[in-house]
């Protein structure tokens, strides 16, 4: 029940919000606010509280299921369940939620309420992403969150909006559409050979698929996520959309959005097909490689500030196709790790490059430099994320990337050295940030206030959870371990241990349902 | 009675049909259109009623008489249009009519 | 008291934190006081571990202390654990003394600067991290000390941010050490998947037994550690970066720059010396990488005008001779000359400091001159400083710890005539651009006026190390001279001894003889030149050959113009063409196609009724030609 009551919290927040905008013009914003951090502190509850549970060994690895029946005719069922991953991504989900209701909460001055509304709805698509266990169910979650995003880009986003929501728009849809034609087949398929047409991912788990079709079906689910990813050369939604957001927009898009992609790979495409992705391992540890060189070349270009945030995005993430596909336990934790990491690190940075815009109402690095005497708690902090986001030892990010280069070498030590060659990058890029926007000369008197209570709160908090991260990783390990675990064994076992986690899974429910009654 | 042949009613209806089909495509003045179509909707009566003799059957009369209904309704219409078209642009021709941008 | 040992570390961390978080609303005295404080608590705290470590020594002669489990994935196990044997306790004890001297140096010199908290900040941050990486049981804890020492490296060169010279050398000090450091991580993912561990001693013990001498693996294990070493210790042909890391305040160049973060390629070898072992050419290379740089550094110093280019070269140039000693087995000569250098150093940049805050900010040595009188102090402990580094023969540290290193090239196992004769012809350019520097510096004319005395903050760290300068030698005495071996048989229980060849005290004291002969002709000459006639250096510098090879090498040989035409303009201009990302035209190309499609189909939109009519006759007549034929 939690978990509808996850998504139903925010849903019901946003409508409220929208309400009341007539009441008071900051009703929304508190009750976005309050939304928001109900939901954090219900799933930070649970994870503490599951903190040692996930990590033994034996108890299946799903800690709550929901499942009741939709449209029975054909087979589409509520189902939601959480594990380990969803529910690291769920903190991360919240925790951002949380922080960018507070980041907005001068940035947005017209159609609050409006606003409020579609953050809200984005985060509880994106929690529905990232539990649903029913790919119809899936896939409904996934445009729950495309929609409310292509209003928050095109509403309250900079110069060139419309330009970037409609592209957002269509690169997101075209691939979510590819997708949805691959579940259509897989459930076809699977219809056809068991006689049981269902849209359950424990009963699609198994099916039987000839390598040629089942190569067509993961190119569908694959191309939906590597666009959400992004990995080159499917990126170029991404630096248009994150720089035409608004702060709270290009921080839901760089911190969760694109780990919905993430979170597909690990989810559906490698269980899924787990032959093709293993066949597909070395173009895909190319394509990460690619994203990771040619982002970081492209940071390191642009002078749009936000622009060139958007684009260290493509580089990161380049690094999670890397581990998804190496698939040993080094990689896949590191990918988690980098996937929340990189919420947090690029996040960060967003939020500073946005109260930044808000302040001197420029993003070109051209006529920024000599910041820091002005605004040295904002130079402290881009110090410092620059520094994570380079992946400096005792940040998050670092931890993250040598376990996903850790374990990419024992898959490929050629795309390792070259991902390696990545850090270098990552060096010069950052480095780059903090030089022209709060070093070097002083190119006018500036006369900006330094960042104020509320956003020293935002960033400490962050500045808290990335060194937390970095120092004591083994928290966030442990309790993805569980799910990562049982990803590779499917790997290694054959098919028949898919079935029996299924089906304890199935009587769980059940169980679950007579207590429900 | 002399029968004719059917097909050369068909080559009559044929060729009222193509003639009025042309006069479609090439005049430029609304009225003559609409008579154009009127001649196409009369070719096909005949059509109808040549076939109708042919297999001795009542159908093809009963169609003529729908089509005729059909196409007075139609010259009725048209000419109110035409009529709408001249009070407002001073012209007939069906070209400068045109208001659509292409 | 052993298990106080995070606290050495921790101490500094504490201070960097208090000064990060309320740095902004402390008084210089207080700032300064927990700055200073913090390094001197944990120097104390370093002086009691050493004496109990050295009086009662622990099981195998090595102390570890595990804090907590950093990660734990797979078989991937690092822990934050440290550990205390006799080469980290060498460490960390000049990293603390050295630091806290020059911490209380700073004190006085950088109080006129703005952002007096953060340079203490960044400094007691720097201190933190080379302890961790010393003290790390850890290759990922030694690599996130390493990496920490790089980013203070980097803050520290760029302190003065408003000038974007610095800012550019802080940049290329970081980019440049990080390419090893790059090197360094593929190491360690090498060694990683060859024994499963990162744990230092584990992989000490492992190798020899799995891995063959001279295999591939160990070969490019060792390599790939020395990458990281050269970039960090700025060996050829990754030393660019040091001499325009000059641009920080003069205490940083003494701490990082000359006394710590640059030897920690020093310590990386020492410590993994087993793969070196393992791997007899990449330790050649080594030898050979050393002997290279310390004669190259050795000719550009010669030439520089700057007097901390001057340092900074010769910095290059020593730890050119450690990489010497490294490579032909000497490690503990390596290790002892790694400690008189940071000693006499660390006293020459702080005296160069002293001369550069008196004069304000004059960098030139050209334009002092003179300064013997005026600045007594400073002159004295210059001279001690600059005698030790020029290795002048029985009093001073540096004879004793270079000779060691020379004495092991030519009569090491590994060792090497060639080897030496490079050792040796460093040290006579040594002792030239030595004097040189002394001579220019304090003899002659007057050029420039003082405008204030230097306090007491700054003398005593002056004398202090002056002092350690002299009498540091003493504790190792070679053959000829007492046989004392102190230091040798304390560093035994970390590191193996050096086999040597021919044992013998007549050749050794030739050796010694020779080397006396070249420092002090090196003297001699620098005093020819500087002090009698001027004009001979003037005239070798005015005109031909003479005027090219100065000009050579004046700029560093030429590796950065190299540098920046093989990979940095190439790589900017690359980055700047395609700065609007082509891959962007793709999805254009698709967009402003559908657009042309549109644009062709809208025109057959033409609102004509003789046009649809047409279409429509057209369009019967294919479908009907299509039906009826086929």
């Amino acid at each position: 029940m939690i978990l509808i009551w996850l998504i139903a919290i925010l849903m019901i927040g946003g409508i409220l919000a929208w309400i009341s905008q007539s009441w008071h013009k900051n009703a929304p914003r508190w009750i976005a606010l309050i939304a928001a951090g109900v939901d954090f502190v219900l799933v930070a509850v649970i994870w503490l509280q599951n903190l040692s549970k996930v990590d033994l060994t034996g108890q299946s690895q799903w800690l709550f299921e929901v499942n009741y029946q939709w449209i029975p005719q054909w087979g589409i069922s509520f189902f939601l369940a959480m594990d380990g991953l969803s529910l690291l991504m769920a903190l991360l989900t919240t925790f951002l939620g949380l922080l960018s209701v507070v980041v907005s909460w001068t940035e947005i001055k017209e159609r609050v309420g409006f606003f409020h509304f579609n953050l809200l709805w984005i985060l509880a698509g994106i929690m529905g992403v990232f539990t649903a266990l029913d790919l119809f169910l899936f896939y409904f979650f996934w445009e729950v969150m495309l929609v409310p995003m292509y209003f928050l880009i095109g509403i309250w986003g900079h110069e060139n909006r419309i330009y970037a929501a409609y592209k957002f728009f269509i690169f997101t849809q075209a691939s979510g559409l590819l997708m949805l034609l691959s579940i259509l087949g897989l459930y076809v398929i699977h219809g056809q050979n068991t006689g049981n047409y269902t849209f359950n991912y424990f009963h699609l788990l198994g099916t039987d698929i000839s390598l040629f079709t089942a190569a067509w079906l993961m190119l569908g689910f694959l191309i939906a996520f590597i666009v959400k990813l992004p990995a080159v050369p499917f990126h170029n939604w991404l630096p248009d959309a994150h720089t035409e957001a608004p702060t709270a927009g290009s921080v839901i898009l760089a911190g969760l959005l694109l780990k919905t992609g993430a979170y597909g790979l690990l989810r559906f495409v490698i269980p899924l097909f787990p032959d093709i992705s293993e066949l597909f391992t070395p173009a895909a540890m190319m394509l990460g490689v690619l994203g990771i060189l040619y982002g970081a070349k492209l940071a390191y270009a642009q002078i749009d500030l936000k622009r060139l945030v958007a684009y260290t995005s493509v580089s990161h993430m380049g690094f999670v196709i890397l581990a998804v596909f190496s698939l040993n336990e080094l990689a896949l934790q590191g990918a988690v790790m980098q996937m929340i990491c990189h919420g947090i690190s690029t996040g960060a940075l967003f939020i500073l490059v946005g109260a930044m815009h808000e302040r001197i109402h420029t993003r070109n690095i051209e006529d920024m430099g000599g910041m820091w005497e002005t605004v040295p708690r904002m130079g402290g902090v881009g110090m410092l994320f620059a520094m994570a986001s380079l992946g400096l030892p005792g940040l998050g990010n670092f931890v993250a990337e040598f376990l996903i280069l850790v374990g990419a070498y024992q898959v490929s030590i050629f795309w390792t050295v070259l991902a390696t060659v990545g850090l270098i990058a990552a060096t010069v890029y950052s480095l780059r940030i903090v030089q022209r926007v709060f070093h070097g000369e002083k190119i006018k008197d500036w006369k900006i206030p330094d960042f104020n209570v509320r956003e020293m709160v935002v960033m400490g908090s962050m500045i808290a959870v990335i060194v937390w991260l970095g120092l004591f990783p083994q928290s966030v390990l442990n309790t993805a371990k569980h799910t990562l675990n049982s990803l590779q064994q499917r790997k290694v076992i054959e098919q028949t241990a898919w079935q029996t986690d299924s089906q304890t899974l199935n009587q769980n429910t059940s169980e679950n349902k007579t207590i429900i009654k | 009675m002399i029968s004719i042949p059917m097909e050369f009613g068909l080559i009559l209806a044929g060729t009222l049909f193509v003639l009025g089909l042309i006069g479609l495509m090439v005049r430029r003045n609304i009225i003559f259109v609409l008579m154009s179509i009127e001649i196409m909707i009369n070719a096909a009566g005949a059509a109808f009623i040549f076939a109708g003799a042919k297999w001795g059957e009542p159908d093809g009369q009963i169609m003529f008489l729908f089509i005729l209904a059909m196409s007075a309704a139609e010259v009725a219409v048209g000419l109110g249009l035409i009529l709408q078209i001249y009070h407002k642009f001073q012209t007939l021709d069906g070209d400068t009519v045109s208001k659509m941008r292409g | 008291m052993l298990e106080l040992l995070w606290l050495i570390p921790a101490l500094p961390f504490a201070g960097f934190l208090i000064l990060a978080l309320f740095g902004s609303r402390l008084s210089r005295q207080s700032a300064a006081v927990i700055g200073v404080g913090s390094v001197g608590l944990s120097a104390i705290l370093t002086l009691g571990i050493a004496i109990r470590f050295i009086s009662s020594p622990p099981a195998d002669h090595a102390f570890s202390q595990m804090l907590w489990q950093w990660i734990s994935v797979d078989a991937f196990q690092p822990a934050i654990t440290l550990y205390l044997d006799a080469l980290s306790l060498v460490f960390i004890f000049v990293i603390t003394f050295v630091g806290f001297f020059i911490h209380l140096y700073s004190s006085l010199f950088m109080y006129e600067e703005e952002g007096y908290s953060r340079f203490f900040a960044y400094m007691n941050l720097f201190v933190g991290s080379m302890l961790t990486l010393v003290l790390g049981n850890n290759l990922l804890l030694l690599y996130l000390g390493w990496e920490g020492v790089g980013l203070c490296s980097y803050l520290l060169i760029g302190f003065w941010y408003k000038d974007s010279e610095n800012g550019y050398a802080a940049r290329k000090a970081f980019v440049v050490t990080r390419v090893g450091d790059t090197a360094m991580a593929i190491g360690l993912f090498l060694l990683f998947t060859s024994f499963g561990t990162l744990d230092i001693q584990k992989l000490l013990q492992q190798a020899p037994q799995e891995w063959t001498i001279n295999s591939t693996q160990a070969v490019l294990a060792a390599a790939l550690l020395l990458g990281g070493a050269v970039g960090k210790s700025a060996q050829l042909p990754l030393q660019t970066w040091l001499p325009d890391a000059m641009a920080g305040p003069t205490p940083v160049s003494a701490l990082i720059h000359a006394a710590t973060m640059v030897t920690a390629g020093v310590y990386l070898i020492a410590r993994t010396h087993v793969l070196f072992t393992l791997a007899p050419a990449v330790q050649t290379a080594v030898a050979v990488v050393g002997a290279l740089t310390l004669l190259m550094a050795g000719f550009t110093a010669l030439t520089q005008r700057d007097i901390k280019r001057v340092l900074a070269y010769s910095t290059i140039s020593q730890i050119g001779y450690m990489f010497l000693g490294l490579g032909v087995g000497a490690w503990s000569a390596a290790v002892f000359h790694f400690m008189t250098h940071a000693f006499f150093k660390a006293l020459l940049f702080l005296g160069a400091g002293v001369i550069i805050f008196v004069l304000h900010h004059e960098h030139d040595m050209f334009k002092m001159g003179g300064l013997r009188k005026k600045l007594p102090v400073t002159f004295w402990t210059f001279l001690i400083g600059s005698a030790s580094l020029a290795a002048l023969p029985l009093i001073t540290a540096g004879f004793y710890s270079k000779d060691m290193i020379l004495w092991y090239t030519f009569a090491g196992e590994q060792g090497n005539d060639w080897l030496w004769a490079a050792g040796l012809a460093g040290a006579f350019i040594t002792s030239i651009y030595t004097f040189r520097m002394v001579f220019v510096t304090f003899y002659g004319e007057a050029q420039a006026e003082i405008t204030h005395k230097p306090g007491m903050q700054l003398k005593v760290p002056l004398i202090v190390l002056a002092v350690f300068s002299l009498i540091a030698g003493f504790i190792e005495l070679p053959h000829t001279l007492g046989h004392l071996t102190l230091f040798s048989h304390f560093m035994h229980s970390a590191l193996p001894p050096t086999e040597v060849l021919h044992e013998s005290v007549s050749l050794e004291l030739l050796l010694q003889v020779i080397a006396a002969i070249a420092v002090l002709l090196g003297i001699y000459i620098a005093y020819h030149i500087f002090i009698r006639n001027r004009s001979i250096a003037n005239n070798l510098t005015a005109s031909g050959p003479g005027a090219l090879l100065h000009r050579f090498w004046y700029s560093g040989w030429g590796f950065d113009k190299v540098y920046d035409t093989l990979f940095v303009n190439p790589l900017v201009w690359f980055a700047k063409i395609n700065r609007n990302d082509f891959i962007d035209l793709i999805y254009t190309g698709i967009a402003g196609t559908s657009r042309e499609f549109h644009r062709q189909l809208t025109r057959t939109q033409t609102g004509r009724l003789r046009w649809y009519a047409t279409g429509i006759v057209i369009g019967a007549i294919i479908t009907i030609t299509v039906v009826v034929y086929l």
